[in-house]
C-alpha cells in the first residue's frame, strides 16, 4: 500500500531523513519509534505534503501512485491521512464543517456527490458518541481552545468520518489521560480492517498494549536501524535505543 | 478649478430645465454650490483625505442621467431576494416600475424623495440638512446643490415595521458617465423600529459616480438596523456620508458591508445625544484589484450612560487598498460611556496595503473604552490542516478568509446578504459557510 524507498530529505540546508526504506501492506499495524528529533514526525510530514521538506532523493507510493506528485489535498482524498503531533486551531472554521468539506472533498474526488445531511448527521453523530466527545464540539471552531487531550480525541474523530486507507498518528497518546488514552486506542482499532493500514509513532509502549502493531519499527538518526515485531516495542522499554541497536542483529 | 466648474455648468443646465422651486430648496441649493465652489475637491493635503485622492471623481466629466430606464429581467437579477418593500433608484432617478410599496402600513411612510417635496415640502424642509450642512465636506456641499432624488422614511411613534425596507440603487453602463446625488432622509419616531437596507448594485462595466448623504433621526427608544450592501460596478466611484442622530434610549445598528466600487469612501457618524442610547459599527470592507476603499466613523458621546460598539474588518487582496479610520469621542461630562471600537483587517497579497487608525478622544474620567488595530495574513499552517484533510487550497484560503470576517458576519441575520458576501469574499464554498446547513445541523442534534 505504501512504500518508501531510500528516501532522503532535508530541512533548512540540514539532512534529517538519510535513506530511509518502510513498507506498509493493506490490513497492518505499524509503529516506530525513536528518540527526539530522529526524522518521526518529518517522514509523516513529507509523506502528507508539508511544505519546506526538501526530497533529494528517492521514491514515496501509494496504490501505485507517486506521492510526491499529488497536492497535498489529493493525498488525503485518495486516503493518506494524517493526525497531527500537534493539531492546529482553525480559529472561525467549525468543527462540523470541517468534516462536511473534507468528506465531501473526499467524495467528490471519487465522482460522487455530496453527502446527503441526513447521512452525514447520523454518521457524525455516531462517532462523535464513539469517542465519546459532547455535541457542542461540531459547533466549535477547529480545535481552539480545545484542551491537548480533546484536540486527540478530536484528530480521531477526523478519522473516523472520513475513514482513510492509510491513517498516520503521530504521538496521537501525548497529553491523554488513561481513560482518553482507551478512547482513542478504541477508536483507532475501529479503523483496522484488512483494507486499512495504520502507521503509529509513539515513545510509549502504552499505546502498543492497546493497539498491537504487526511490525515496530527503530528510526534513529534519519533511518529505521531495527524492525521487528510487538516485542520489540517491549525490548525497547526495557533496554532504551542505544542498548537496542548496538545488540547484533538476531 | 476647471473641474468644479464642469460641475457647476451641469447645474446651471439642470436648473434651468426643472421649473421654480421652494424658496428654501432653491436657497440650500445656492448654499451648497457656493460652499462646493469655495472649497473645491478634497486634496491630500486635507487630514481627513489624506490616503483617499479623489481625483477620479474631479476630473470624471459626469452628467444627469434623464431616465430610469432599466430592464426589469436584469434589475431582478442584481436585486436580494427577499421579501421586503423596495424603491429603486437608476443612476439616481426614481423607478416606479422596480418599486414595489405594497402592502406597506399607513404608519409607515416609504416614498422618493420628489414625492414628499410634492406632498408637503416644508416637512422636509425642518429635517433636511439639520445633521449633514453643507459644511461637512466638499460632498455634502455638492450632494445638497444637486439635491432633488433619493428616499423619505418616517415612522410613526411605536410602529414596528413587518419587513425590511430596501433602498436600491443601480447604476448603468452607458456612452456617457453619470453621476447622481441620492438624499435619505429617515425619521424614526419613539419606540418605532425598522431594518432599512441601502443596496448599490449594477451594471459590471458600468462607471458612474454615486454621492450620498443620509440623514437618520432616531427619537426615545426608536430602533433601527441600517445595512448597506455595497456591490457598486468596480468602476463606480462612490462617496456617502451617514449622519445620526440619537434620543435617549435609541439603538442604531449599523452593517456597512463594502464589496464593490472602484473608488469607495464612507464617513459615518453617530451623534449619542439621549442617556442610554446605543450604536454598533459593524464593517467589512474587500478590495481586490486596484480597488480603494476608504472608512471613516466616528461616534459622539454627548450624554452620559451612552454605549458604542464598533468591529471592522478589511481584507485586501491584489493592489487594494484599505483606510479605516475609527473615532470615538467623549464630550465634557458624559460620565458612564463605554465605547469599544476594533479593526482586523487581512492582506491577501503582498501589495495590498491598509492605513488603520483608530482615535479616542475622552473628555471625562468615569468612561470605558478602548480601541486595537490588527493586520496581518492567511494562516499557513491552518491552510496546510484543511488542505490535509481533502479541502483544495482555494476552498482553504475562502474558508479562512471568510473565517476571519466571522466576529462580523455572524451578527448579519438576512442569509441573502450572508450568502453575497460569501461568494464575493470566497469564492464558491462547497455549502454554505457556518450557517445555514449547520443551522439545520444543530437542530436535528437537539431533536435527537
Ligand atoms: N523547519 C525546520 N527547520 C530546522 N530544523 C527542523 C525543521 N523541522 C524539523 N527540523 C529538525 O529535524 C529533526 C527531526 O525532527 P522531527 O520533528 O521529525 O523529529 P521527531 O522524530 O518527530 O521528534 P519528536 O519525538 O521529538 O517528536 C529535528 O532535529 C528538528 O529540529
Ligand atoms: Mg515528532
Amino acid at each position: 500500500m505504501l512504500e518508501v524507498k531510500d528516501l532522503h530529505v532535508t530541512v533548512e540546508k540540514k539532512e534529517i531523513l538519510k535513506g530511509l526504506n518502510l513498507t506498509i501492506k493493506a490490513g497492518e499495524v505499524h509503529a516506530i519509534m525513536g528518540p527526539n528529533g530522529a526524522g518521526k514526525s518529518t517522514l509523516s510530514a513529507v509523506i502528507a505534503g508539508k511544505e519546506g521538506y526538501e526530497v533529494t532523493s528517492g521514491s514515496i507510493t501509494f496504490e501505485g501512485q507517486d506521492v510526491l506528485e499529488m497536492e497535498i489535498e489529493e493525498r488525503a482524498q485518495a486516503g493518506l491521512l494524517l493526525g497531527f503531533q500537534y493539531p492546529v486551531e482553525i480559529p472561525g472554521v467549525k468543527n462540523i464543517y470541517l468534516l462536511k468539506a473534507a468528506l465531501n472533498a473526499q467524495r467528490a474526488a471519487r465522482g460522487e456527490g455530496d453527502i446527503p445531511a441526513p447521512e452525514f448527521m447520523k454518521l457524525v453523530k455516531e462517532k462523535i458518541a464513539q469517542m465519546q466527545m459532547d455535541p457542542s464540539f461540531l459547533q466549535r471552531a477547529v480545535n481552539e481552545g480545545f484542551s491537548g487531550g480533546e484536540k486527540k480525541r478530536n484528530e480521531i474523530l477526523q478519522m473516523l468520518v472520513l475513514q482513510p486507507k492509510l491513517a498516520m498518528l503521530d504521538e496521537i497518546d501525548s497529553g491523554l489521560d488513561i481513560d482518553a488514552m482507551r478512547v482513542v486506542a478504541d477508536g483507532v482499532n475501529s479503523l483496522r480492517d484488512s483494507k486499512r493500514a495504520i502507521l503509529l509513532v509513539t515513545h510509549y509502549q502504552r499505546l502498543l498494549d492497546y493497539i498491537v502493531p504487526d511490525k515496530v519499527h527503530v528510526l534513529m538518526d534519519g533511518r529505521i536501524v531495527k524492525s521487528g515485531d510487538a516485542e520489540l516495542a517491549k525490548e525497547l522499554e526495557v533496554q532504551g535505543y542505544e542498548d537496542i541497536v548496538e545488540e547484533p542483529a538476531a | 478649478m476647471s473641474e468644479v466648474i464642469h460641475f457647476l455648468d451641469v447645474l446651471k443646465k439642470r436648473l434651468a430645465q426643472r421649473g421654480s422651486e421652494p424658496t428654501w430648496i432653491a436657497a440650500r441649493r445656492q448654499a451648497g454650490a457656493a460652499r462646493f465652489e469655495a472649497m473645491g475637491f478634497p486634496t491630500r493635503r486635507d487630514e481627513a483625505w489624506k490616503y483617499t485622492n479623489v481625483r477620479q471623481i474631479a476630473q470624471g466629466h459626469f452628467e444627469l442621467a434623464e431616465d430610469a430606464d432599466y430592464s426589469s429581467a436584469k434589475a431582478a437579477a442584481l436585486t436580494l431576494p427577499i421579501d421586503a418593500y423596495r424603491l429603486t433608484f437608476v443612476d439616481g432617478v426614481f423607478s416606479a416600475r422596480l418599486s414595489d410599496m405594497e402592502g406597506l402600513p399607513e404608519s409607515v411612510q416609504v416614498m422618493p424623495l420628489s414625492q414628499a417635496l410634492e406632498q408637503n415640502h416644508e416637512a422636509v424642509g425642518g429635517p433636511l440638512g439639520r445633521l449633514t450642512g453643507v459644511e461637512f465636506s466638499p460632498f455634502s456641499a455638492l450632494n445638497t446643490a444637486f439635491m432633488e432624488e433619493g428616499a423619505v422614511i418616517r415612522l410613526a411613534p411605536g410602529t414596528v415595521v413587518d419587513k425590511p425596507i430596501i433602498l436600491q440603487f443601480v447604476s448603468r453602463a452607458g456612452e456617457q458617465p453619470v453621476m447622481s446625488h441620492p438624499r435619505v432622509l429617515i425619521e424614526a419616531a419613539g419606540r418605532s423600529q425598522a431594518t432599512v437596507i441601502e443596496h448599490h448594485m449594477g451594471d459590471s462595466d458600468a462607471a458612474n459616480f454615486t454621492n450620498l448623504v443620509a440623514e437618520i433621526m432616531l427619537d426615545r427608544g426608536a430602533i433601527l438596523t441600517h445595512y448597506k450592501l455595497q456591490e457598486a460596478p468596480l468602476a463606480d466611484l462612490h462617496i456617502a456620508s451617514i449622519h445620526v442622530e440619537q434620543r435617549r434610549d435609541s439603538r442604531y445598528t449599523s452593517y456597512n458591508l463594502n464589496l464593490g466600487g472602484g473608488l469607495v469612501r464612507n464617513d459615518l457618524v453617530t451623534d449619542l445625544n439621549g442617556q442610554g442610547a446605543e450604536a454598533n459599527f459593524y464593517g467589512l470592507f474587500y478590495g481586490q484589484g486596484r480597488q480603494h476603499v476608504d472608512n471613516h466613523t466616528l461616534a459622539n458621546h454627548n450624554a452620559p450612560r451612552t454605549f458604542s460598539n464598533e468591529n471592522y474588518k478589511g481584507i485586501l487582496d491584489d493592489r487594494a487598498h484599505g483606510v479605516f479610520n475609527g473615532k470615538v469621542v467623549v464630550k465634557r461630562d458624559s460620565q458612564k460611556i463605554e465605547g469599544f471600537q476594533s479593526n482586523a483587517n487581512l492582506l491577501l497579497s503582498d501589495r495590498a496595503e491598509i492605513d488603520t487608525k483608530p482615535e479616542l478622544e475622552i473628555y471625562a474620567d468615569d468612561v470605558k473604552c478602548s480601541h486595537g488595530s490588527t493586520t496581518g495574513q492567511l494562516d499557513k499552517e491552518a491552510i496546510y490542516a484543511l488542505r490535509t484533510r481533502g479541502i483544495d487550497e482555494q476552498t482553504a484560503r475562502g474558508l479562512l478568509t471568510l473565517a476571519f470576517a466571522g466576529e462580523v458576519m455572524e451578527q448579519v441575520d438576512i442569509d441573502a446578504i450572508t450568502e453575497r458576501v460569501e461568494l464575493a469574499v470566497a469564492g464558491k464554498l462547497p455549502e454554505r459557510f457556518n450557517l445555514a446547513g449547520l443551522v439545520e445541523i444543530a437542530a436535528a442534534f437537539n431533536e435527537a
